[in-house]
């Protein structure tokens, strides 16, 4: 690890003042990625600026029909609280699968999907959801804000602040882990809502994608038979020692089928 | 004393645990010495290049830097290769190639992780800042990883003294006679296996701190070694040219081997020839990745096998063929492990009555490989195992069957097989037959109905396998090229207080040698065995050692103490007979008391062991005061455990996950003297050989030669949720030949379980048309075999 210097700012301008101000900047949410990549000596960044210090970024409320969560609250948290539990169980059962426990008392909303790790799973949770993410300048919809690996619309100092999780009809998120990290080699989250149907992959692609046959096909029908043969086109997957694309492909489908039964064995 | 929870064969609490659980365990990284710097290595960045020249300077200017140094440093010193410790003789006469291994690269890097300069400074974090600004110029050659291509001509040459990477072709067997056997035969049974290369991953990393004594001109070197003393023999011998005695190796607490510790490193000799030029303790300990790139390797076979047999499934004759893949350079003892360790183990547990093995060992741009848990046993006992499974299915007969038709039957031990091995004891039926029960066989059928109706095909492997363990006789090794002995040295001392140190040249990393072996001596001695402590992993305090590997611990090393005890007791006896006033072949002795037979004089031990130390009334002309004696044991045999390992697997044909869902083992360890500790080595044993049955591989990437799995996000451990609940059980024939009766758990788990879980799996998806799998069984290979095997149906 490289020396950097350390800050600890209060409030979001404080933080967004020094991450301007600063030659390479790096903010850091609850470090499971970024703190890895520093002992590697992958990143080298000027400065730190810890976020754990803003109390705004903190919280989980229920408002209307919609869930907001802070960007800084922890994975354990979200699998935990009863208000996720209650509204969006799949997005509870989601956070309570990611990595393990020592990851999940560290890992936090707004650092995982900033960092839009390709196999990471709230990417998939926010696009299958269709939920809406808040940073400190502006607000932007989850459709936008996954833009490819490792990249997001998120400017340069923009912080997350936060995100608003509309509340389905019915949801469930599954994911078959790659054997050896236990990130998802295939994730999808399907949901059914007042926002219709939304099915999101992730861990198969370079980035976290929706899947617009199979949406249509359960708008129509609600059931795993709706899309028993809707396979995703395989040239785009990803490649590696754990899966070809073709089998990414196909556990697409294998696992979409599978969420759609836990949703309506959920609801 | 014998008592009720400490006495032979019963599960006493490990005595190490205590200091393990509570934090309190010292290992080599927690040794800390005044005055102490760090070393951090440059590691090759490239699996084949020349070294044109490495630009130090900028390294020596950053802050921090005590120096840095390269081959060329070493080799201005004098300082020598890494030796290695067995010479396998090739088949026309010659002895294997056997290239310089420099201990920092000189003139060439030759896999990715190769050492080629270290640099040691105030800090670790120093050091490997200044590390990154050591600039070398490299010409980046071509690598070959795989061994059957490295054997290709045109191919990279890792050394210009192997021409076609070739170190040795070895054979073992007569030819002509299973020739025969395959001419004769009604059905042959021909496979392709491949034995992936795995990586060691013992929990703590490797580490080493080096210091020298310019008082006492003494060099001290704590290393996380499976066996100091050979450590500091080669090390001092062949590399540094240091006076033996004045070089002391200590590997004190150390978080597992598997195998990976019993090799010399060149950091350790680095590090103790660096101590003295910069006149400082120098420490250093692996990052993960180091661990990944520098830790010797396992496995990496390519073979190509077959078994004849006649039309009743009766074995005629087998023949087998590998390519061992032995890295860029030879470790200590690799040349052995796919020529001794693997060829004689052919047999298993079957009449099988001609044999005829055929290695090549090659070499490649990887990181060396060397004995891992079963060294040679577990891919023996794979090929054996995968062919017989994969003959009854062939001749539709059943995998029992199969076995007990060629079993070697239990009347007829000592038996000797056609590959040099004489089998002294077991009953290969008995364990099958157990493990039949234990495994619930009769109800397979249903289970596999039931598994159905939930969408999961489920299927059961057998596993009937044998090892050679309790290395070695010493006579044996050095007939087949060791250039050391493998006895055992063990001492025991009686304070006067009666209390009792122990000190063993075996090795305890894991093994619970602090617990087993005080159960031996608390019984034998008669005193209580909190009153025994066991004294390992010193040269300065244990007279010699040849250390902890090949299940050899308690077999050897457990005799050499036993040896002791004798001594110590006919001592005891001569001591007694003075104390008693009586002749001392009129003495008895049992459980701690010496009786003068037929009569109620009787003292105990601990008052034998105070007359020791305190002589006021010997006989001094034939009576020497003290108690402590020492023994060397050499074994007149290999001990060969043996056992049956049933496996029972689901797998999901949408993903192709395969979870194993029972697995049966019943070992044959001969006596048993703490079976929660053998236990738990079966577990572990187990763990890791499901482990490469499913999940473990080392990749290379076959064009740029760079590790692919260099790190626990792509190399897959086993973990807890991968493994079922183990039913475990012993069926125990005693060893005929070592003084307790043992023979050896350490790796059985290993060597037994990974044909059983492939053959489960392809048992299991059978109906599928799914005839092979290589290992790992990873869910995107056996969804793929699902999908080639539906592919040629329907074509």
């Amino acid at each position: 690890m490289h020396a950097f210097e350390y800050h600890r700012p209060k409030t979001l301008d404080e933080a967004a003042a020094v991450l301007a101000r600063a030659e390479d900047a790096s903010p850091v949410a609850g470090g499971q990625t970024l703190l890895q990549t520093l002992r590697q000596r992958l990143a080298e960044p000027s400065d730190l600026v810890d976020l754990r210090g803003i109390p705004d970024l903190y919280g989980i409320t229920r408002e209307g029909d919609s869930l907001r969560i802070g960007a800084m609250v922890r994975h354990n948290e979200v699998a935990r609280s009863r208000e996720v539990e209650q509204a969006i169980p799949a997005l509870a059962g989601l956070a309570g699968g990611i990595g393990d426990a020592q990851v999940r008392n560290m890992g936090t909303l707004g650092g995982s999907i900033a960092n839009n790790d390709p196999a990471a799973d709230y990417p998939a949770g926010l696009l299958g959801l269709g939920a809406t993410v808040h940073t400190s300048q502006r607000t932007i919809p989850a459709d936008e804000f996954f833009v490819d690996m490792f990249e997001t619309a998120l400017e340069p100092g923009e912080i997350v602040r936060s995100v608003d999780f509309p509340i389905p009809q019915r949801a469930s998120y599954i994911k078959f882990a790659q054997p050896a990290s236990r990130f998802a080699l295939v994730g999808v989250m399907v949901s059914q809502g007042a926002g219709g149907v939304r099915v999101a992959v992730t861990g198969a692609g370079p980035a976290v994608f929706r899947v617009p046959d199979m949406e249509q096909a359960l708008a129509l029908d609600f059931s795993a038979d709706a899309i028993r043969d809707i396979r995703v086109p395989a040239d785009e997957l990803n490649d590696d020692i754990h899966g070809t694309p073709e089998y990414r492909a196909h556990l697409v489908t294998v696992l979409a089928r599978r969420a759609v039964e836990a949703a309506l064995n959920a609801g | 004393m014998a008592t009720a929870e400490t006495g032979i064969g019963k599960a006493a609490k490990r005595k190490e645990d205590r200091r393990f659980l509570t934090g309190e365990g010292r290992y080599t990284d927690d040794i800390d010495l005044p005055g102490q710097v760090y070393a951090c290595f440059l590691r090759s960045p490239h699996a084949h290049a020349r070294i044109n020249r490495i630009d130090t300077g900028p390294a020596r200017e950053a802050p921090g830097v005590v120096a840095v140094y390269t081959g060329d440093d070493l080799a201005a010193d004098g300082v020598g290769g890494i030796p290695c410790g067995w010479q396998i003789t090739d088949v026309d006469g010659q002895p294997m190639k056997e290239p310089a291994h420099p201990a920092l690269a000189q003139g060439k890097v030759r896999y990715v992780g190769d050492q080629v300069a270290v640099v040691i400074a105030e800090s670790y974090h120093q050091a490997k800042d200044a590390a990154e600004r050591i600039d070398v110029d490299y010409d980046i050659l071509d690598a070959v990883v795989s061994p059957a291509e490295a054997l290709e001509e045109g191919r990279p040459q890792v050394h210009d003294e192997a021409p076609g990477n070739q170190c040795y072709v070895w054979e073992l067997g007569d030819g002509d006679a299973v020739d025969d056997a395959f001419n004769r035969a009604a059905h042959v049974t021909r496979l392709d296996l491949v034995n992936q290369r795995l990586a060691p991953n013992a929990i703590e990393p490797r580490a080493a701190v080096a210091s020298y004594s310019r008082g006492e001109d003494q060099y001290t070197l704590y290393t996380t070694s499976q066996n100091p003393h050979v450590t500091r023999l080669l090390m001092s011998a062949f590399v540094l040219n240091l006076p033996e005695h004045k070089v002391r190796v200590v590997a004190p607490d150390v978080g597992g081997g598997f195998g990976s510790k019993i090799f010399h490193y060149a950091e350790e000799a680095v590090l103790t020839w660096a101590s003295r030029k910069v006149g400082r303790p120098i420490k250093w300990t692996a990052e993960r990745v180091e661990s990944f790139m520098s830790d010797a390797h396992g496995r990496d076979h390519v073979t190509h096998a077959e078994l004849a047999m006649d039309d009743s499934g009766k074995f005629l004759g087998m023949r087998v063929n590998t390519k061992a893949n032995l890295g860029a350079y030879l470790s200590t003892f690799a040349p052995s492990v796919p020529t001794i360790l693997y060829g004689t183990l052919l047999a298993g547990q079957y009449t099988t009555p001609a044999i005829h093995c055929r290695v090549t060992g090659v070499f490649t741009n990887t990181a060396p490989v060397d004995a891992y848990r079963g060294a040679g046993r577990p891919e023996a006992t794979y090929v054996v195992e995968r062919l017989v499974s994969a003959a009854a299915r062939e001749m539709g007969m059943d995998q029992a069957e199969i076995r007990r038709r060629n079993f070697i039957p239990r009347d007829a031990f000592p038996y000797q097989t056609p590959v040099a091995l004489t089998y002294d004891v077991g009953d290969y039926d008995a364990t099958l037959t157990e493990a039949m029960r234990m495994a619930d066989v009769d109800g397979f059928e249903a289970r596999r109905k039931e598994a159905q109706a939930r969408g999961k095909y489920r299927g059961i492997g057998y596993s009937t396998y044998i090892e050679a363990c309790g290395l070695a006789p010493s006579n044996i090794a050095g007939a087949l090229g060791a250039r050391a002995g493998l006895f055992e040295a063990g001492e025991v001392r009686l304070h006067p207080t009666g209390k009792v140190t122990v000190f063993t040249g075996s090795h305890s990393h894991g093994q619970g040698h602090e617990t087993t072996f005080a159960q031996i001596v608390a019984s034998r001695l008669g005193v209580p065995y909190e009153d025994v402590d066991v004294v390992h992993g010193d040269t300065d305090r244990i007279a010699f050692g040849m250390g902890t590997y090949g299940s050899r611990s308690l077999a050897v090393g457990g005799s050499a103490i036993m040896k002791a005890l004798d001594k110590v007791i006919d001592k005891g006896r001569k001591i007694a007979a003075h104390m008693l006033e009586a002749a001392e072949q009129d003495i008895e002795y049992d459980d701690g008391t010496y009786r003068v037979a037929g009569t109620d004089k009787e003292i105990s031990m601990g008052e034998i062991a105070f007359s020791a130390y305190v002589p006021h009334n010997y006989p001094l002309e034939q009576l020497e005061p003290g108690l402590d004696e020492n023994a060397f044991y050499d074994p007149t045999n290999f001990t060969y455990p043996a056992g049956s390992h049933i496996c029972e697997v689901e797998v999901d044909p949408d993903t192709g996950k395969v979870e194993v869902v029972n697995f049966t083992a019943v070992d044959d360890f001969g006596n048993v003297i703490n079976p929660m500790i053998v236990e738990g080595q079966v577990h572990g044993g187990l763990a890791q050989g499901i482990g490469q049955a499913l999940l473990e591989q080392c990749i290379y990437d076959p064009d740029s030669g760079q590790l692919v799995t260099g790190t626990y996000m792509d190399y897959i451990m086993p973990r807890a949720d991968d493994l079922p609940s183990f039913r475990v059980g012993t069926q125990n024939t005693p060893c005929t030949h070592n003084p307790l009766g043992v023979k050896g758990c350490g790796e059985a788990g290993t060597i037994g379980s990974p044909p059983a879980v492939i053959d489960a799996i392809i048992d299991a998806l059978s109906p599928l048309g799914v005839r092979h799998l290589d290992m790992p069984a990873t869910p995107v290979r056996v969804w793929q075999a699902i999908q080639d095997a539906q592919g040629s149906r329907a074509a």
